[in-house]
Order: C-alpha cells, then sequence, then structure tokens
C-alpha cells in the first residue's frame, strides 16, 4: 500500500509539473513578444493599441538600461535560435550586425518600399544594410545646438544663421561660458566624432559591406579636421570641468548652470528644464548643429530605435503585420507624446499633440536636421570600430593632430584582431 | 569552484602490491569511474571545445568570416599590450592580497584556537565575510568608498591624503585599493579557517616539550608551530592565490575594469561576452587556464609538501 501511494503521489506531481508547465507555455503560443528597450511607456501602449486593432496580443518583454546589454542579450538569445522573441527594438549601431548574422527576418519588399517611403532619409538609411531595408524605424533622434538666448545676445553671436564649432567656442571663451558636449568613453562621443568627421564631408568607414576589411577613414582631411574641433574645445576656456567624463546628463547640467551657453544634445532637452529650471527654459534657444567646416552644411547625429522580426520567430506573418501597426505614423506620434523620442516620419510629425508640446520652429528644424543627420557608420563591425575610436581619442584634452593616424592604425588592428580593444 | 588536479598518480610502482590492495585499487577505479565519465562530460569537454575555437578567427555575429588562424590569436594576444597591463594587474592584485590574507587570516586562525570564552560566536562573527555573495560584498565597499554616500572619507579625512571629495574610483591606485580591501575582507576568513585546521594539527606535546627546553613564544611559533603546519599554509595560499588570480566580481561591480583596472579573467569576459570574439576569447581563456596550473605547479614547488600528506593520507 506505502508504495502505490508512493506512486500515486509521483504521478500526481507529475501532473501537476505538466500543467504548470503547459500553462507556461500557452502564453507564448498565440501572443507575439515584443522586447522593448525600457522607456516611459510609449512602446507599451502602442502594443496594445495594435494588439486591439489586429486582433492578437502583442506582449512587451523590457531590456536591460543601455544599449550595449541590449544588444549583448538580443544577441545571445538570437545566436542560440530562441523562438520566444518575435520583434525586437534594435538600437541604430546594431542593426547591421544582427542582420549580416542572419538574426533578422528579411522584410517583404513592398513592405520595405512603404516603409522607406515613410522614413526620413536618414532614418532609412540607418536602417538598411546591404541595400535591403531591415528593420522598420519606430522613432528617430537628432541633435540640435541649444544655447541661452541671454549668452547669445551677449556674446553677439547671430544664430538665425548657420554657425561653424569655432564661432561657438570662441564666444563662449571669449564671454566666460561653457560649450557642452557628450565626451566620456562611451557610444555618445562616437555619435560627436561621427557627426564632425561627417560634417567636414567624410565618412568613419566606407565600404563596409566587406565587413572586417572595410575602409578606415579616420585619417583623413575630415578627420584632421573633426580632431582639431575636439582639441580646439579641450584646450579652451570654454571646456566643461566634467568634459572627459560628460554624457547627456552631465552636459544637460552644465547647460543649466551658471556659465552654461551653448549645448549639442538631442531633441528632449526641450522639456528638460520644464519642471526643474523653468527661467532656464525660458533662455533656452535652438538652432542647427554646428559646421565642422565654414560653409559646408552640417551633418547632426542620428539615434533612434528601429523595430525588426526575429528570424526565429514561428510567427513571422503575424510580426509583419504588426510591424506595419506599431510604426504607422500616428502609434509614432502616441509614443512622441509620451516619451519624447521622435516620429521617424514627417507623418509621425503631424500627430497633433506634438504641437502643444514644441513650437513649430523646432518640429521643423528636428525634421531638417533628421534628413541631413548622418547615421553612424552602418557595419557588422560597428561596436568595434566605436570601442577602438572611443580609446584614442579620449580623453579629449590628449587629441592632438596624431589622434587621428593613431586611431585609424588601432581601429584596423581591431578589426583584423591584431590587437586587443 | 577550484578546479585543482590534486590526485597523485604515482602511487604505481612503488613496490609490489599484494593481491588484496591490487583489488581494492580495482575497486576503486569501478567507484570513481561514474565521477570521472561525469567530470570529462561537463569539464573535459567545454576545455576541448575552448581549445578548438581558439584556433579560429570567429565572431558569434559574423559566423561566415569563420576562419582558421592556428596560433594566430595566441600570438595577437602575447604580443598586445593590453593583455600584459591586465596580467599585471592580475599579479598584483594576487600577491598582495593573499599575502596580507595570510598574515591577518593566521592572527583569526590562532585567536579562533586559543579562544577559551565565547568561542561560538567569536569563530562565527569571524567567518561570516565569507557567508556574504561577493557581489554584495563588492556593493558593500563600492558604497563604502563612494564619494557622496561613503564613510571612508569622512572618518579617515585626518589621514594624509584622504579628503571629503576624494574620488577612490578616479585613478588607478585608489581604485585598486578598494577592489583589493574588498576581495581581503571577503576571503581573509576562508584562510584563516584552513590555517585553523593546519593548527590544530600540531600536536601540543611538541609545544609542550619546547616550553619545557625554554623556547620563547615567537621561537615556538617559528621552530615548532609553523614547520608543522606547512601543508595548511600551503594549500590555504594555493587556494587563495588560484582564486584571487580569476578575481572578477570585485572589478565587475566596482570599477567595470575603468582606470586600467581590468584583470585577466575581466577583459576574457569582455572578448567572449560583450564582443561575442568566441575565437580570440577562447584563446585568452585557454592562456587563463595555463597560467593557473603554471601558478599552482609554482607554489607546489615552492613549499615542497606532497599533496596526498596535506590530506592526511599516508
Amino acid at each position: 500500500m506505502a508504495k502505490r501511494s508512493g506512486i500515486l503521489a509521483t504521478a500526481a506531481t507529475l501532473g501537476l509539473v505538466a500543467t504548470l508547465l503547459s500553462a507556461c507555455g500557452s502564453d507564448s503560443d498565440d501572443a507575439l513578444v515584443w522586447y522593448i528597450n525600457p522607456d516611459s511607456g510609449g512602446q507599451a501602449a502602442v502594443a496594445k493599441a495594435c494588439s486591439k486593432e489586429l486582433g492578437f496580443e502583442i506582449t512587451t518583454q523590457v531590456l536591460p538600461q543601455a544599449a550595449g546589454e541590449q544588444r549583448i542579450q538580443l544577441a545571445r538569445r538570437l545566436a542560440a535560435e530562441d523562438p520566444s522573441i518575435d520583434l525586437m527594438s534594435i538600437d541604430p549601431p546594431y542593426t547591421a550586425e544582427f542582420a549580416n548574422a542572419g538574426y533578422l527576418a528579411p522584410l517583404p519588399d513592398d513592405l520595405q518600399q512603404r516603409l522607406r517611403d515613410q522614413a526620413f532619409t536618414g532614418a532609412a538609411a540607418a536602417a538598411t544594410w546591404d541595400d535591403q531595408l531591415v528593420v522598420a524605424p519606430f522613432w528617430s533622434n537628432t541633435q540640435v545646438l541649444w544655447y541661452r538666448k541671454s549668452f547669445a545676445e551677449k556674446a553677439g553671436l547671430d544664430l538665425t544663421q548657420p554657425v561653424t564649432w569655432d564661432q561657438i567656442i570662441q564666444a563662449a571663451a571669449d564671454n566666460g561660458g561653457k560649450v557642452a558636449v557628450q565626451s566620456n568613453k562611451y557610444e555618445g562621443y562616437a555619435v560627436w566624432i561621427n557627426a564632425l568627421i561627417a560634417g567636414a564631408g567624410g565618412a568613419i568607414a566606407t565600404d563596409t559591406e566587406k565587413g572586417a576589411d572595410a575602409t578606415i577613414e579616420v585619417d583623413s582631411a575630415a578627420g584632421d579636421d573633426a580632431a582639431g574641433v575636439i582639441s580646439e574645445l579641450a584646450s579652451s576656456s570654454a571646456a566643461p570641468a566634467d568634459m572627459s567624463v560628460a554624457q547627456e546628463g552631465q552636459a544637460g547640467a552644465t547647460f543649466g548652470g551658471d556659465t552654461g551657453a551653448f549645448m549639442v544634445n538631442w531633441t528632449y532637452i526641450w522639456t528638460n528644464y520644464d519642471a526643474t529650471q523653468p527661467d532656464v527654459k525660458k533662455d533656452l534657444g535652438f538652432a542647427r548643429y554646428p559646421q565642422t567646416v565654414a560653409g559646408e552644411e552640417s551633418r547632426p547625429p542620428y539615434g533612434g530605435i528601429g523595430i525588426g522580426v526575429s528570424a526565429y520567430s514561428d510567427h513571422e506573418d503575424q510580426a509583419m503585420h504588426a510591424l506595419e501597426c506599431l510604426t504607422s505614423p500616428e502609434n509614432q506620434g502616441i509614443n512622441a507624446e509620451m516619451t519624447g523620442n521622435m516620429p521617424s516620419s514627417p507623418a509621425g510629425y503631424d500627430y497633433p499633440a506634438l504641437k502643444d508640446i514644441y513650437p513649430q520652429e523646432l518640429l521643423d528644424l528636428f525634421q531638417e536636421s533628421l534628413d541631413a543627420a548622418a547615421p553612424r557608420t552602418v557595419s557588422p563591425y560597428w561596436s568595434d570600430i566605436s570601442g577602438a575610436l572611443q580609446s584614442r581619442f579620449h580623453p579629449p584634452s590628449s587629441v592632438d593632430e596624431d589622434t587621428p593616424a593613431d586611431a585609424q592604425k588601432f581601429i584596423e588592428d581591431v578589426l583584423h584582431q591584431r590587437s586587443l580593444l | 569552484m577550484t578546479a585543482t588536479a590534486t590526485t597523485p598518480a604515482a602511487t604505481a610502482g612503488r613496490a609490489t602490491k599484494s593481491d588484496r590492495s591490487n583489488a581494492e585499487n580495482r575497486l576503486g577505479m569501478r567507484l570513481v569511474a561514474p565521477a570521472v565519465v561525469v567530470m570529462l562530460i561537463v569539464t573535459a569537454w567545454p576545455m576541448i571545445q575552448a581549445l578548438y575555437l581558439s584556433l579560429f578567427k570567429y565572431r558569434l555575429t559574423t559566423p561566415d568570416e569563420k576562419e582558421f588562424v592556428g596560433i594566430g590569436n595566441y600570438t595577437s594576444i602575447l604580443t598586445d599590450g593590453l593583455f600584459w597591463k591586465d596580467t599585471v594587474n592580475t599579479v598584483i592584485i594576487m600577491v598582495v592580497t593573499v599575502a596580507i590574507e595570510l598574515v591577518i587570516g593566521f592572527v583569526f586562525a590562532m585567536v579562533m584556537h586559543r579562544v577559551i570564552f565565547a568561542r561560538g560566536v567569536i569563530r562565527t562573527s569571524i567567518l561570516i565575510p565569507y557567508g556574504i555573495i561577493t557581489v554584495v560584498s563588492a556593493f558593500a565597499w563600492q558604497f563604502t568608498f563612494s564619494l557622496s554616500n561613503g564613510w571612508v572619507n569622512s572618518w579617515f579625512d585626518w589621514l594624509p591624503g584622504i579628503a571629503a571629495d576624494t574620488n577612490w574610483f578616479g585613478d588607478h591606485w585608489p581604485a585598486m585599493f578598494a577592489i583589493m580591501v574588498s576581495e581581503i575582507w571577503k576571503t581573509t576568513p576562508f584562510m584563516s579557517l584552513l590555517l585553523l585546521a593546519g593548527l590544530s594539527q600540531v600536536s601540543e606535546d611538541m609545544i609542550e616539550a619546547a616550553k619545557v627546553d625554554g623556547a620563547t613564544w615567537w621561537q615556538r611559533l617559528w621552530k615548532v608551530v609553523l614547520p608543522n603546519m606547512r601543508a595548511a599554509i600551503m594549500v590555504a595560499v594555493l587556494f587563495r592565490a588560484l582564486d584571487a588570480f580569476r578575481i572578477f566580481d570585485n572589478i565587475f561591480v566596482m570599477t567595470r575594469g575603468a582606470q586600467d583596472t581590468e584583470s585577466s579573467s575581466f577583459l576574457t569576459y569582455r572578448q567572449v561576452i560583450e564582443q561575442f570574439q568566441l575565437g580570440l576569447g577562447s584563446a585568452l581563456s585557454v592562456l587563463l587556464f595555463l597560467t593557473v596550473l603554471l601558478l599552482a605547479f609554482l607554489i607546489v614547488r615552492l613549499f615542497r609538501v606532497d599533496l596526498a600528506q596535506a590530506r592526511g593520507e599516508s
């Protein structure tokens, strides 16, 4: 008897475990899972709206905070062909890496065409690898030159005309102001360097479809111009004290402080001071990103999120429908209203609520900047290129005329695994 | 954690064995066989896999460009400045922490051995840090040294070189100091536990005899106690040195390798996990493994101790 009751107990336990396991599994059977980067609820709201519209459920799973950690988690799951990811939010610098590795399901041609027609030029460029649009641009961010109106007036600088880096550094130095930038040893520094090089008509790398054999062009006239701007600021009295560790937040704090004069930073700065420093908000002006070389059009940075469909998803067709819904101009508008992450399409900018938050000239400037934006080099090796670039350009005060050649050699060595990064 | 190959394989061939001991040996082998098979599957297989991968230029996200490079990964690593910088860091951390732990650990072991009142409480409180998860202790020490909410700056600002605004993680040596303090605090109890085992093996008779012969406390310590616990010291130093050489958690939590505080393990982690460089990273882990083996060999040689004897075998 005792033995039989033991068997019964075991059977009951197994039955219970099986029920629990199947209960766990049932979620992923009929709902799409979208891995999102953390935000203030925009993506979850959009997922809910599309679940209602399409008649199937889209659930969200939140990725880690840092973009690099998001990349690691997604790549490791995808390398293991994890079918539990259907859709994912991907940072532009890693799009090429994922597409090249075969992690992203190819988008149908007609869908690619519609998404490309809808998006800003810069947004589509950042989402393209090997002539294919591999993710759907969802939101797009760009930087503009923010300035304190009172300071510009004191310095006598006319910001209705395009200005150069040299002009703002001089104006700030001569009048006791600071130029806030992002130059900690992190991805944001590579964003700045890329914008400076692109603004001088160059590129960090070309022929990127050759992978590790891409042509690195940091050691060029454009690279020299970029290094010139960085070293001019770093050695000037306009350099903030925390320049070598400044990220977006520190730059914002410098700009909001007593010596704040100029800052390059992302779109959300417009609402950054609303609650805490209303007087700074009143004094806040904006203009096109500064030129690296006088007379040559500036190429503002590009950031944002594209949504990709996993190549290992069991629901690819549904995911494609979901993708189109999630990135519709209206949903881009909903997301922008909730998070401050601006739409990736001109149509998204027509979302009425945005006009209540941002002045029309600023919305126009954002769109103009996005069309002129220079995305970071689209390469499966971007994280290596960026890391090597940061390693040689940091700290900013060490940048001199030898830096571009030095960085070029180091990037090439890292790409060919002759050096450790 | 510390997988050390300590089985002496040199027992055969000493003398002709009796039938009975042969049979016992055979039985012994049959009994350990299942464990050996499991070890081969879970340890040897990944090691062979790593060895194989280390011969390739292979990145997880560019699988099509996988390419056989022979010992190319090893030559790029061994000629790389960063690798040597990190190795030197690791050696410094290992030598300094193990030396300090040995001294403090021995004092603790003596206290635990000789204490006559509240024995349980004293032994337990000495062992508490070892029961704390390394990541937790690393966070605790990071807060301790933190510029904004740590207590080190405010308690020790009377010392030269420490002020209210000393940024411990802003420079190489202060950051290394903080990492080492955390490591020492966390693992000294382990050291003292191993030394306590050795201390209790020292025969009281010998100490008594030395006392009768008129040896001072100092002489008894150096001439009687320490020589008789050489095996225990050797095991303690070996275990701790190998552990310290593989330091990772403290650095990961406290500096993330900033200010050149990176260790060999951390470098390997970055290559494999962050940069997906399976080939280069595997080569690094093979080198790390070889270094650990070499260290173990050197320490065994240095103390000239038979490990079988250290475990109380005949």
